[in-house]
């Protein structure tokens, strides 16, 4: 294979995945509204279209079609820079997920993942890290009180979660020797998922997770009663919905990370003793990745409709004295799992 | 091996002419008529008192430090991780002590922050 073929190839992998990534954000976003609404004995939205199926297109246009107010207060740059930041690695960090096995398209082998890289995992912990500078930029630069409050305060959050998660995400590689993705979800064959061999790095890595993308009951950033909107207070027009969609995908990314390090990728434990054939295994393994992604989006909505939000102070006792201690011992029982079943 | 990274590459520049184009739209495609009281900052409808960026708690810098201390640790132990097992294989036990302590001193200093009060938020 060339490289302009592996140009042409990467290019249609992207354009899928970021068509698929901005309906499943939209989409995310009704079925939200629709689970709080249950939640809640409401209806939800209903008017648009069939079961309000066209509402998320309405909220674009409408969101389009809006004025973009900027301060005056406001540095100008870095005001439009912050939700530049947060839009560009919500859609540059899905490159590294795997979402299927192998297949073979007219005899040519294509791996169902962007970029197969042997740092994969790196590449999300990067990316991810810069996501606090859009928050935190976008709160200092807006010149309101709520907004640098908001941002001052998920900076420290994130940034304090993020040290658990990536004690967590070493007790993965310590029973799947690679930091590439693939190698990780092949590591997890049958019903050896990282969830099961290390059940307390799955809990903190989740918490963290929930943490990272600012989901509640760690949503403090935008914590409504005391911050009004928090870092996005003085955003209007496609800026605010920029961050709105960057923080929905971050949620499917932060899904689809959690499914790949601790639920086993796109594995189906034992399909391969059932003796179906390779095309329908493929098509069943991807549908199997988007159904525990979906099933972990379904607990991220579940979880905010149902706990609410911690104080500030509990929030950082959580993160540095219970996480960060269970991450290092979850990498210890990772070590001693290792040693003793030789995994 | 390099050229897995063009992949990378790609999805890194589309990444970015996507969401400029997202920031650029809402200038397009809005009105312009900005007015004195929409351009103030907002304070719950009130004329703001005082500048915007005032001084924070002191806590958010010490938390912005002790991540640097901690994160860089945990990029330690990620090359531990995943040569583990050769170690194990070519050095035994060898391989799991030295991080070990590396952990317990660590844990010893995060002990010490503890109890110095660095993580009290009050």
């Amino acid at each position: 294979m060339n490289v302009w073929q592996l140009i042409l190839i990467t290019l249609v992998k992207i354009i899928i995945i970021i068509t698929i990534l901005l309906l499943s954000v939209s989409y995310l976003v009704l079925f939200e509204r629709k689970i709080s609404a249950w939640a809640q004995n409401r209806y939800g939205p209903n008017r648009v279209g069939y079961w309000g199926l066209l509402q998320p297109f309405a909220d674009v246009f409408k969101l389009l079609l809006k004025e973009d107010i900027v301060p005056e207060a406001a540095n100008k740059f870095i005001h439009s820079l912050a939700p530049f930041i947060a839009l560009f690695i919500a859609f540059s960090t899905y490159a590294v997920i795997p979402f299927g096995p192998q297949v073979k398209i007219f005899g040519e082998p294509i791996k169902l993942v962007v970029a197969d890289v042997n740092i994969g995992v790196l590449y999300v912990l990067a990316l991810t890290s810069l996501g606090v500078y859009g928050i935190t930029l976008a709160g200092w630069s807006s010149g309101s009180k709520y907004s640098l409050l908001g941002g001052v305060r998920s900076s420290a959050q994130m940034i304090s979660y993020e040290v658990s998660m990536g004690f967590s995400i070493a007790g993965v590689l310590l029973t799947a020797h690679s930091l590439r993705p693939i190698a990780i979800v092949n590591a997890q064959y049958g019903w050896m998922w990282n969830a099961i061999l290390q059940p307390i790095g799955f809990i903190t890595f989740t918490v963290a997770a929930f943490a990272e993308t600012n989901r509640m009951p760690f949503d403090l950033p935008e914590a409504e009663p005391e911050l009004v909107g928090g870092y996005h207070t003085e955003y209007s027009s496609m800026k605010f919905a920029g961050f709105f969609l960057a923080e929905y995908a971050n949620m499917i990314i932060a899904s689809a990370m959690i499914v790949t390090l601790y639920l086993g990728g796109w594995q189906i434990p034992y399909i391969d003793k059932l003796g179906l054939s390779m095309g329908l295994t493929t098509i069943l393994q991807i549908l199997a990745f988007v159904v525990k992604v979906g099933i972990m989006l379904f607990i991220f909505i579940w979880v905010r409709w149902t706990v609410p939000r911690f104080r500030y102070d509990q929030l950082m006792n959580l993160g540095w004295k219970v996480m960060f201690p269970l991450s290092l011992l979850n990498l210890i029982w990772a070590a001693l799992l290792v040693m003793i079943f030789n995994l | 091996m390099l050229e897995n990274y063009i992949p990378i590459i790609l999805v890194l520049v589309i990444a970015a002419i996507f969401a400029g184009a997202i920031i650029a739209s809402s200038r397009i495609f809005g009105p312009k008529r900005p007015s004195k009281a929409k351009v103030m900052p907002y304070e719950s409808g009130k004329n703001p008192i005082g500048a915007a960026r005032q001084r924070f708690s002191v806590k958010y810098y010490l938390v912005a430090m002790l991540f640097i201390i901690f994160d860089i640790e945990v990029i330690y132990v990620y090359p531990w991780g995943v040569e583990f097992k050769n170690l194990l294989n070519s050095h035994g036990m060898f391989a799991f002590w030295p991080m070990f302590i590396f952990l317990v001193v660590l844990e010893l200093g995060f002990l010490y922050i503890f109890k110095k009060g660095g993580l009290k938020w009050d």
